[in-house]
Order: structure tokens, then sequence, then C-alpha cells
């Protein structure tokens, strides 16, 4: 679906492109309105709004418990960390901590949603530049963590995993072998994935020194996650205001100073090894106890009530993700609000593919790591 | 179709053209929402699609046979799935995959969502789920191969 118009106001020959929302490397309904003069990029305007399911506004319809499935469904390749997201701010407003395993099983349920997340990323960043091979292998990989997921909550992709104060199910014998498994196996394949790419030679031409994003850019926007890490600040929320248990592991923060296109892939590949680190420490630290707290049983789960307000931020594969809620004493909640990574990592992207070739959109658009679910809710 | 004893195939020309347009079922690569990563899943190795004759996802909504809808259709994005309909050559299939797409799913409260694909464009096989494991998917797909060679489902 690209379309071109010739416009009258421009004069001075340029054409405006239209790509999307149905295009191969939007991934999903993004348009971007573009102004060419012959192959270089002078604007950009990305249109969304393809996806708005107002999620927000059906989560003030529904209990606190209930919620929980349309975060599911918001990041929804990186479900798990959507999960702990909202919960971080639902539990603080209902006062129900959870116990101290289930924060464990949390922490080792969203490293492994990164993962999964960081893997279609990788796969689909690969189709962008035309490369079909890695998309396999990385779709491999994913694969044995949502057997994982399924084996845990009957799921694959939108676990709906946790509740509140609790996890759904305890984890098993089998569970933890099974991930115990994983984690063993997956450095030397995500190496292979890596190999991939890195020497091949094209992708490191049209990856190197494109969609350079300077640091003080990055803050001005209120970019997040990997894409700010890659611009040189070491700024991740599970080192600069620890939740769940992430102050008890040992886990680096991967920084790039070269700011570009490769710096991004290179960060987010070192991330994957870090969960690994993570899960590795988790697997064997895991206390045992309850699995959910008394207070949010199953039968009282409706009639849970909340009043105030809480912001409780979190790190989603996309970068910071924050919940907003305000309860006004009823059983469900007054006011939700998201502050999603990828919506904030959009609005750079009329700065970073100002002047580059059309080509170039396309791998800088790539790295961004767009989620519609997020940027439209 | 029928074999004979010497090797002889007879059959009808419409049964053979059948016969091949559901064993070549090339879908177009229209990703909406959450579905669309378990739609890049059946392409993937564990459940590869190919099997089935959909061998690859193609670009342009001119060079495919079958639209899976997956994903939901908001307000802002029905007329654009309904142009993405019309471009493509006929013959034509749909797919409905997930729920939002059938009826609106966890969305139905909403203000934005279209409930229901079919009031939208004509739909062939609906998949149910949120969202569909792939393995729903290819049997909506085997589903959808028997409806095209006019055999009812046992």
């Amino acid at each position: 679906m690209t379309e071109i118009t010739k416009s009258k106001d421009f004069g001075n020959g340029w054409v405006e492109l239209n790509i999307g929302p149905q295009h191969p490397s939007t991934h999903g309904v993004l348009r971007l309105k573009v102004k060419l003069d012959g192959e270089i990029i002078r604007e950009v305007e990305p249109v969304i709004g393809y996806l708005h399911r107002n999620a927000e506004k059906i989560c003030e319809l529904d209990y606190y418990c209930d919620s929980l499935i349309y975060f599911d469904r918001m990041d929804y390749v990186g479900a798990m960390n959507m999960e702990v997201g909202y919960l971080e701010a639902a539990e603080k407003l209902l006062g129900i901590p959870p116990p101290e395993r289930v924060q464990w099983i949390r922490v080792i349920m969203a490293e492994l949603s990164r993962i999964a997340a960081h893997l279609v990323w990788a796969g689909a960043f690969g189709l962008d530049l035309g490369m079909l091979t890695p998309f396999f292998y990385c779709f491999i990989e994913r694969e044995k963590i949502l057997r994982i997921f399924t084996e845990t909550c009957g799921t694959r992709q939108e676990t709906n995993y946790m509740s509140i104060g609790g996890v759904y199910q305890d984890f098993n014998d089998k569970i933890v072998y099974d991930i115990e498994e994983f984690i063993e196996q997956f450095p030397k394949k995500l190496g292979v994935i890596f190999d991939a790419y890195v020497k091949n030679d094209i992708f490191i031409s049209r990856n190197k020194g494109i969609g350079i994003l300077e640091p003080e850019v990055a803050i001005d926007y209120g970019v997040t996650g990997p894409m700010l890490r890659a611009s040189g600040i070491d700024y991740d929320v599970r080192k600069a205001e620890p939740y769940l248990v992430y102050d008890k592991v040992n886990f680096d923060i991967p920084v790039s100073y070269k700011k570009d296109n490769l710096a991004r892939f290179l960060v987010r590949f070192e991330e994957m090894r870090q969960s690994i680190k993570i899960i590795q420490q988790a697997i064997k630290k895991i206390p045992d106890g309850p699995y959910f707290n008394p207070k949010a049983k199953k039968s009282l789960m409706i009639r849970l009530r909340g009043e105030g307000e809480t912001y409780a931020r979190t790190e989603s594969p996309k970068g910071e993700f924050g919940v907003y809620l305000v309860g006004d004493g009823g059983v469900k909640p007054y006011r939700v609000r998201v502050r999603s990574p990828s919506f904030k990592n959009l609005s750079i992207l009329p700065v970073l593919a100002k002047d580059v070739m059309i080509a170039d959109l396309v791998a800088i658009s790539g790295t961004i790591d767009l989620v519609f679910g997020e940027v439209d809710r | 179709m029928k074999t004979g004893d010497g090797g002889v195939l007879t059959t009808t020309l419409e049964k053979a053209m059948e016969w091949g347009r559901s064993n070549s079922l090339w879908p177009l690569t229209f990703g909406l929402a959450c579905c669309a990563i378990e739609m890049m899943a059946i392409q993937a190795s564990d459940l590869d699609i190919s099997r089935f004759g959909s061998e690859i996802f193609r670009n342009s909504p001119r060079q495919s046979d079958l639209m899976i809808v997956a994903g939901t259709v908001t307000k802002k994005m029905a007329p654009r799935v309904r142009r993405l309909y019309d471009e493509m050559p006929y013959p034509k299939y749909v797919i409905a995959m997930g729920v939002c797409v059938i009826q609106g799913g966890p969305y139905n409260q909403g203000y934005s969502v279209v409930l229901g694909v079919d009031k939208v464009v004509p739909v062939d096989v609906y998949v149910p789920g949120c969202p569909p494991t792939p393995e729903a998917l290819t049997y909506g797909i085997m589903l959808l191969q028997k409806k095209i060679r006019n055999e009812t489902e046992r």
C-alpha cells in the first residue's frame, strides 16, 4: 500500500510518499508520510492510531485483577514484563505485597519474556534488511521459551500468569528443569544467531554510522531502554530504582558509545546475555514459601478496594514502562494511565531519519523496536 | 479424481484447478496486532506452513490469494482492510484470526473497535482464540483448503 502523490506546495521538486499502514517493514500498522528529494528523505511524519483499542479506558470498567489481560496485549511480545509493570502499581495501591518466592518467580519469567521479545525483534530486524535465515533461528529459540510458558500457565504468548499478590501457579520441578536446560544451551545458540548477523558485510555497512542519536537529543525526547543505552547513558530502571529482587542479583547494564544502528543491535544482544545471567542466579536463589499472598485469595480478588494514587515504573524490553493508577475507594480503578516506551521512542524517528536515504529509513525504524499495541494502546 | 489400474488419472478441469488453488495459497503479510506474532510463528521452523503450500508471505496484495486478518480491526483501519481486499485478485479468501477479529474480543466494550471484520470483508474461516495457537491457524488453513476443494468436513 504505497502511493505517490505530487504536491503543489513544495515548489522544490519534492515528492510525497506514503508508506503503510500495510507495509512489511513497519512492524504492524505504522504509517509514514515521507517527503523525498530524489532518494533523500527531507521530512518524516509518523501517523499513529491504527491500533487504538482504548485499553486504558476499558481498564476503568473492570476489576483490578481483570485489567491484567489488557496489559498483556500492550507489549504483546514481552507480556510478562507488562504484567510486572501493572502489578507493581496495583499492589502498591491495594497494599498487598507479593511474598518472597513470588518475586523471584516474577524476575525469572520477566527475563525469559525479555529474551523472547528481543528474539522477535532480532528476527524482524533481519527481515527488514532482507535477511531471512536468522529469523528462523530466532524463532526456534523463542518457541523453546514459549513451551516453558505453556507448561507454567497454559498459554503461549498472552500469558496472564501473574495475579495480584502472587502468581497463578507455582513452579514445579519439571519447569525448573526445563528453564535450567534452556539457559544452558541458549548462549551457544545466541552466538550462532549473532554470527549470522555480524559476519555479513552488507548488514554491517547498512548499519554502521547510520541513524546517529546524540544523548542530549535522546534525553530531550524521553527516549529510554536500549535506544538510550546505545547512546552512551547507562540508565536502566532495574539498577536506578530496583523493583522486585533486582538488587539481589548481579548483572551489568550494556552501554555503547557509538550511538548508531549497530550499537543498538549490539546492546540488545548483550542484554539477552545479561538476562541469562540473571536467570542463572535467580533459579538457584529461589526460596520456598507460598506462591500467593493470603490477602488476595481467588475468592477475595474482586473485592479488593484501592484508594489514592500510585505510579510505578519498570524496565520493559522497549524501555521505561510506567503505570499510573488512581483509585477512589471502589473495586474498580478510577483512572489508568500508561507511559509507554515505544511511543516515546517513536517520536525520535523524524529526527533520526532526516537527510538519509530511503532504504536507511527501514533500518532506522527497525532498530527503534516498535510494538503498536503499546504505541496506540 | 479417479486413478485407473494402468497409471491413468482422469479428472475434470474444475477439480484440477481446485486442487491446484488449494495447494498454493499465498498469504498476504498483514499483521495488525498480537496475532501477527503467532502468524509469524507458523511461517518459522517449528510449524512450517510451506508444507501446506502457503510457501511465501507476499508483501503486495496483488500477488496474494489469502488474507489472514491477524489482530484487532479498528475503525481507523477498517477502510484500509477493505481497500487491501479489493486490491487482491480473484479468487481470494479471508481467514479471521482471533476473537478480536471475530467479534471484538476483550475490546468489544470499546469505542474504537470494529466488532467483527465480517462487517468489512467476507470471511471464509474463523479461527477463535486470543491469540490462537499456530496449530489452530494451521488447522484453519487446512479447513480452507477443504472448502476450496468442495469437500465436506467429516
